[in-house]
């Protein structure tokens, strides 16, 4: 059953050379290892199975037409100089753009306010901060669906609202002009939570001594954000910057339930692109091409989270 | 920053919190409130703002004709399945990253932790490809075994049984216990945090996605919650009432279960911030 027992019994023996010993002490090794192999192959055969091998697959798809039913052919590069020309691939990605330069931003700002302002322990701030968190818990399916109802335009309470108020009826998720930023503002609602709790973690961190000696300096509350909270806030900013953007380049299951892209394309983004031409058109090699230029623009964003992390570790490990 | 003493003057915040976090709340107050009222309510108008009373027609609609029951259900196994799977394979995995010397080790958990930025729209394609191999398309198995391990999982045991010390494990080994019964009468009942974070954050994923249930699943009786909800509202988007009671048997699992565990949960997705 077990290895160590055996090797210590042996170990105080005094006729035991050094060579019986690195002989045990590899039998060992190579019994270890049989275990360690037992407890990790499950996790490496779905982790990479389903992973890695995808991957080289989708990449070979690219390469392909291919309905995923009958044999495809090879086309080269066919499928990437299609994309450059396609209106529809163009819409979407600009489409993607707005939505991430709109909502990432938006997200952080608002994350940060928030978070400074329920900073502190007065009465209610345990119920302010869950209903802030609250809608983060809610899935995209259910924002969706929730939000159809609230901003449709005949029966939704939020035009009845407008009436109220003497404005006439909007078109809302209808509305080629509005659903995209309609569609930031529902991603907001659930998303600007994420942010609160990360930075509300991060400012237990921010040194109370500093803070106390810049007030006995006689800085007043704008300068100590300035020149003391944000600063020790920067990593946390950086991380956040990178996690909402893929969050952001990345978004799909709220489009699909509202908009399906619509109206004319106005809310197609890149994901919802590559998830019709792969399961609605069955072009599924010129879908992966798309998926595999989207990745990369992910995989620049992960490579310099990474970097910056490394950076931050190597400063942090300095100012200790 | 820390904790400042709580005046007894009541703050000017209170002015600034209450009516923003309310524009929070109030998006949850009408989905319950509208789904409690009758079609009449909900097709005049302007519409009601207020239910006169509660209307339960929309609920027992869902829960009778529709298949919501069913789809709780799915959703609930999936979930579930992924849950404890996660929570066994991660542990075994990251116990014998942080415990276990073996050729290759650290190599293969950087490569692990790579897929880790992998998109799910590059694996998407193919991933289908595979489970339709399996012939696990149009059943549960084929939204289980994509999540029955994450890379997060085996790292975030890897990183708390790093955090933990030796001293007890390398006695009982001593004793004569074996790998496995060391990691689950020792160091298991040591880990609940890291527990905690790997179920709730695999409960939250699994319980929420709907893109992967989407390609994987045509067929309404294999449907979870997140893919039954749209559908129905696809196709029953007069009857919103009823659409927001299927939207409230939705959303109020994960609800319910982050009111009772708050702490657990944003404790969990800081760590997944942070750490992950």
């Amino acid at each position: 059953m077990s290895t160590l027992p055996r090797a210590l019994t042996v170990v105080p023996g005094p006729t035991v050379t050094p060579a019986a010993g690195r002989r045990a002490a590899r039998r060992r090794g190579r019994r270890e290892s049989a275990t360690a192999w037992a407890f990790i192959s499950p996790a490496v055969v779905v982790i990479l199975g389903l992973s890695i091998v995808p991957v080289v697959w989708s990449l070979l798809l690219s390469f392909r037409a291919d309905d995923l039913v009958t044999p495809g052919r090879w086309v080269g590069l066919d499928n990437y100089r299609a994309l450059a020309r396609d209106p529809n691939f163009r819409t979407a990605v600009g489409n993607t753009l707005l939505y991430s330069a709109l909502y990432v931003p938006l997200s952080l700002a608002g994350g940060l306010v928030l978070a400074l302002a329920l900073n502190r322990r007065i009465r209610f701030i345990g119920l302010y901060r869950t209903l802030v968190f609250v809608p983060f818990v809610v899935s995209a399916t259910a924002q969706g669906v929730l939000f159809s109802f609230i901003l449709d335009p005949e029966f939704g309470v939020a035009n009845s609202l407008l009436h109220h108020l003497g404005i006439s009826p909007q078109g809302f998720l209808t509305d080629p002009d509005q659903a995209i930023y309609l569609l930031v503002l529902i991603s907001l609602w659930s998303g600007v939570g994420f942010c609160v709790v990360v930075y509300l973690a991060a400012l237990q961190d921010v040194p109370p001594e500093l803070v106390e000696a810049a007030r006995i300096d006689g800085a007043g509350r704008a300068r100590v954000l300035r020149h003391i909270v944000l600063p020790t806030l920067t990593p946390v900013t950086v991380f956040l910057l990178l996690w909402q953007l893929i969050t952001a380049l990345q978004v799909f299951d709220l489009i699909y339930v509202t908009t399906k892209g619509g109206p004319l394309g106005s809310t197609g983004v890149v994901v919802y692109f590559v998830w019709q031409q792969a399961f609605q058109m069955f072009t599924a090699g010129y879908g992966a091409a798309a998926a595999y230029v989207l990745a990369v623009a992910l995989l620049v964003a992960g490579g310099a989270l990474r970097l910056v992390r490394r950076r931050q570790e190597r400063t942090e490990g300095a100012v200790r | 920053m820390s904790s400042p003493v709580t005046s007894r003057r009541p703050s000017g915040r209170h002015l600034l919190l209450a009516p923003l976090t309310l524009c929070f709340a109030l998006p949850l107050v009408w989905l319950v409130l509208s789904s409690v009222m009758s079609d009449a309510e909900i097709n005049r108008f302007p519409p009601a703002l207020w239910p006169k009373g509660i209307d339960l027609g929309g609920y027992r609609y869902v829960l009778g004709n529709a298949m919501f029951p069913r789809w709780f259900a799915n959703s609930l196994v999936v979930a579930l399945a992924a849950v404890l799977s996660n929570l066994l394979l991660g542990a075994l995995g990251g116990y014998a990253f942080a415990r276990m010397r073996f050729a290759g080790s650290r190599a293969l958990l950087a490569l692990m932790l790579a897929t880790m930025v992998i998109p799910f729209q590059l694996t998407m394609i193919p991933t289908f490809l595979v489970m339709k191999e399996l012939g696990l398309i149009d059943t549960l198995g084929a939204l289980i075994v994509p999540s029955l391990v994450t890379p997060f999982a085996v790292f975030l045991f890897r990183q708390f049984f790093l955090g933990l010390p030796r001293e007890m494990e390398e006695a009982a080994w001593i004793d004569g216990c074996s790998r496995l019964r060391v990691l689950f009468s020792i160091v298991m009942p040591l880990a609940r945090p890291a527990l905690a974070t790997v179920a709730v954050l695999t409960f939250l994923s699994t319980w929420n996605d709907l893109s992967w249930p989407l390609i994987a699943i045509n067929h309404d009786t294999q449907y979870t919650l997140q893919l039954g909800l749209t559908t129905f509202q696809g196709q029953h988007h007069t009857r919103w009432s009823a659409v927001m009671a299927g939207n409230v048997i939705t959303v109020l699992p994960v609800l319910v279960a982050f009111l009772l565990a708050q702490k657990t949960f944003v404790q969990s997705l800081t760590s997944s911030g942070l750490k992950g």
